[in-house]
């Protein structure tokens, strides 16, 4: 079984009278195994394509090709799928209609898959509630199956209304996680973002149609080495104090706030879904009534939680002190995630405003981008704002709105503007 | 004090670890460690050097105490946690209370025990020190006023490993008294020279036990008080024998005559007023709390100073360490205060804890030890209001001692 750990890292002295209280908490996973296979039960993968007549001929025939070097991937013993999409969701194999819609990975199984992949033909809108209730349904027709992950290819806008969408991916969510990936540039990165966020996988944009292979692999490859099948954060704290936020800061920025789960009075439950060997950053804001100078007491109990037990424990502490030269520092780690943070929220923030054509915010939100990109070496970021934005100066944060961006470039920043860069860590 | 002390609730929690939970207060240690550094307590095997340090322990059945003493680790995995001090709620294995958050103090920072409904102590960190150096173990007889033996040390908070060291030098004085000490001829001479034996092999047991717990070539070698309370009944009737080294002192306090000081410090200030100069003087000297005989490897005579006196009313024997006597430095004083305190409590260990919580009330600059043991009936429990604990001393900085 997977082994995990808790680090935390924070300034735990308050100023006399000072409430709030932040803290990175690193959460770490080794000897995760592969997904399905650490006897805790089965995994299973649907592969969801879009098959819309928007991707016509060229696109259709890469889109196949790279669901078949999934398959590749997926390892025998595997519950697999796949989902072709268009104004509806069908289940292009295994070839059933009704009982268990998910067969074991073998070879034969992977050769009949990859023949079903090569008949798919594109035609008609595009209906991606329906592909999430269809994937739904199929998870749920194999119990066995408690590790589920899905791989959604889209290229174009949904035809659905916000709501109906929404409506599907809260069945979607704590049933399976999704990693999300858009094809060429004429989908919305909100929409499949809304997606990829709320059902805990990742989103990024194939630019080129010939990348989706290496894209698809690479999916699949990491799916399959998560073995821990699902693990809550769970964040207790003190009676009288209240939760301000709990974000995951790395790999990337998400907002967990909203989606505590009540585990008793004092204590929220969060999902991170699946984990494979790797770390995981999360901020933690709590806010205490103050109590006396030289008072100490826990402000959170930050927990990894897996079936009800307790795999790693962080605690979160505070100190009251009339010593300005302890208080008055900020933790590096606090402070380059909290900076982080923002340039997330700067990015999404100026290209909705380019988009709306309010080149004045744009520029400002885009400007700040960049100055915090420089000031937190998130060197991709920077990179990416660069074919955007003509730089003046990094520093102050002085840039202008370039004339002409390419599509895919500003699609690209927006669908990475949530990935975060870790800093050198002491000790 | 070492900075470089292991904090449990410090460190990054994993969960496989080579370690193992401390018996005493559930603390991970690394595997092999000899002690906890949470709390204090002995782990592992005794090493050859030990046992040939340890003073040769009779076996629990040939004990004449007709109850066997709760040692802190029995009473500890007994009990549990005692509930957060603050709000009542449960303490978790972190430490932490489970509901508001408090800091629970570990089982080194603060224990109790209570040998018997009519022996019990508290020793506590205090207010203001990092670390509770303090250290205390009790013996008693289920039925009162048979025999109990009360051990208080003060480790010095400039050596190292003094926590250690004290608590492993009470218990080891304490595991030399468990014996009943024979009466020899019968003589008053034969048994008084029984006892002083009995109470300077206790000393010396401590002493062994102090150098077996101080690392080898250590610059600051561990140190401690020590004085020591035996009451027993004796064919004439009760009598309190003690001993002690250092500033920790003994007292009998009872109900109705005059309170006693039995004990005299081995201190600066006792040696000025023995070069004449006023009690007032002596105690305002800056040097006044320095102690001129201790425990430790740098000790130059353990034989404590020994004493007796026959017990006839009913009254109170208390040993304490400075951090109580400093703010009750008469004997008065203090038995003012453990009357008010026995007037409003419920149990012998409620006075023993009120006695804390005067000292650190009064401001705690010390650890506080404070053992009891109750001659007679409890004096009956006032109803209406609990008489308020005075606050009768003034704080005399008792930080300038070493």
């Amino acid at each position: 079984m997977a082994d995990f750990s808790a680090s935390v890292y924070q300034n735990e002295n308050l100023p006399d009278g000072g409430t709030d209280v932040n803290a990175i908490v690193t959460i770490t996973c080794v000897g995760a195994g592969i997904a399905g296979q650490t006897g805790a039960g089965d995994a299973g993968e649907i592969i969801i394509i879009d098959t819309s007549g928007s991707m016509g001929d060229v696109r259709m025939q890469q889109a196949k090709s790279a669901a078949q070097a999934a398959l590749a991937e997926i390892v025998d013993g595997t519950y697999f799928a796949v989902v072709s999409g268009n104004g509806a969701a069908f289940l292009a194999y295994p070839h059933v209609r009704s009982g268990p819609g998910m067969v074991r990975m073998s070879a034969q199984t992977r050769q009949e898959a990859s023949r079903a992949i090569a008949q798919l033909t594109s035609g008609g809108g595009t209906a991606i509630g329906t592909w999430l209730d269809l994937a739904g349904q199929l998870f749920f027709s194999v119990p066995q199956v408690i590790q589920r992950h899905a791989i959604l290819l889209t290229d174009g806008e949904n035809n659905e209304s916000p709501e109906v969408l929404n409506a599907a991916i809260g069945r979607a969510t704590g049933v399976y996680q999704v990693d999300a990936r858009g094809v060429g540039t004429d989908w919305k990165v909100d929409e499949v973002r809304r997606i990829a966020t709320n059902l805990l996988g990742t989103v990024d944009i194939i630019p080129e149609p010939a990348l989706m292979g290496d894209e698809f692999r690479s999916i699949m490859r990491s799916a399959m080495a998560r073995g821990v099948a699902d693990a809550e954060l769970r964040v207790w704290s003190p009676q009288g104090a209240q939760i301000l936020f709990v974000r995951q800061v790395s790999p990337t920025v998400e907002d967990l706030t909203s989606r505590r789960r009540k585990i008793n009075d004092l204590t929220g439950g969060y999902p991170t879904g699946a984990w494979a060997d790797e770390s995981r950053d999360y901020h933690v804001q709590v806010r205490l009534a103050a109590k006396a100078l030289g008072q100490e007491q826990l402000a959170a109990r930050v927990q990894l939680v897996i079936n009800e037990q307790v795999y790693a424990q962080g605690l979160v502490k505070a100190k009251w002190s009339a010593d300005h030269s302890l208080t008055a520092p900020i933790d590096e780690q606090v402070a380059h995630y909290t900076g982080q943070t923002e340039l997330a929220a700067a990015i999404q923030e100026g290209l909705a405003a380019k988009a709306l054509g309010d080149d004045a915010t744009a520029t400002a939100k885009l400007g700040r981008a960049v100055q915090l990109a420089e000031q937190t070496g998130n060197d991709e970021a920077t990179a990416k704002l660069r074919k955007v934005v003509d730089v003046d100066d990094a520093e102050t944060g002085t840039v202008r709105l370039k004339k002409a961006v390419d599509k895919a470039d500003e699609m690209a920043l927006d669908t990475a503007s949530t990935k975060t860069t870790r800093i050198q860590k002491e000790g | 004090m070492s900075d470089a002390q292991f904090d449990p609730a410090e460190a990054p929690v994993t969960f496989h670890l080579d370690a193992q939970p401390c018996p005493t207060c559930g603390e991970p240690v690394p595997v092999g460690a000899n002690f906890c550094e949470g709390c204090g307590a002995q782990l592992g095997s005794v090493t050859a050097e030990d046992a040939q340090a340890a003073p040769k322990i009779e076996s629990e059945a040939s004990m004449p105490v007709s109850r066997p003493t709760h040692l802190i680790t029995d009473g500890a995995a007994q009990a549990g946690r005692r509930p957060c001090a603050e709000c009542g709620g449960s303490v978790g294995d972190d430490l932490y209370c489970e509901q508001c958050g408090t800091k629970a103090p570990s089982e080194r920072d603060h224990f109790r025990e209570t040998p018997a409904g009519w022996v019990a102590g508290v020793c506590d960190r205090g207010a203001r020190r990092r670390r509770n150096e303090d250290a205390m173990a009790l013996l008693a007889s289920e039925s009162q006023g048979e025999r109990c033996v009360l051990i208080v040390l003060d480790g010095v908070s400039s050596s190292t490993d003094s926590d250690v060291a004290s608590l492993a030098g009470a218990r080891a004085a304490r595991d030399a008294l468990r014996k009943a000490v024979g009466a020899g001829l019968g003589t008053p001479e034969s048994r008084e020279a029984a006892m002083h034996k009995a109470i300077t092999d206790a000393a010396a047991g401590a002493q062994a036990a102090i150098v077996a717990h101080t690392e080898q070539g250590s610059a600051n070698p561990a140190s401690a008080t020590f004085t020591c309370l035996v009451l027993q009944a004796e064919t004439d009737g009760l009598v309190a024998w003690h001993g002690n080294l250092g500033d920790s002192r003994s007292y009998w306090l009872p109900d109705s005559g005059e309170p006693v000081q039995l004990t005299r410090d081995d201190s600066a200030a006792e040696a000025l007023i023995d070069a004449g100069a006023t009690p007032e003087q002596a105690y305002g000297s800056p040097q006044a709390h320095a102690i001129t005989r201790w425990l430790g490897r740098d000790a130059e005579d353990v034989t404590p100073h020994l004493g007796r006196l026959p017990i006839t009313e009913d009254g109170w024997l208390l040993a304490c360490s400075d951090g109580l006597w400093n703010y009750a430095p008469t004997a008065a004083v203090l038995a003012e205060q453990v009357h008010a305190a026995a007037g409003a409590a419920g149990s012998v260990e409620d006075v023993a804890l009120a006695l804390v919580e005067f000292a650190t009330q009064a401001g705690g600059h010390d650890n506080i030890t404070v053992a009891v043991a109750r001659v007679g009936a409890l004096p009956v429990r006032e109803t209406g209001e609990p008489s308020d604990v005075t606050v009768t001393a003034t704080d005399p900085s008792p930080d300038s001692k070493e």
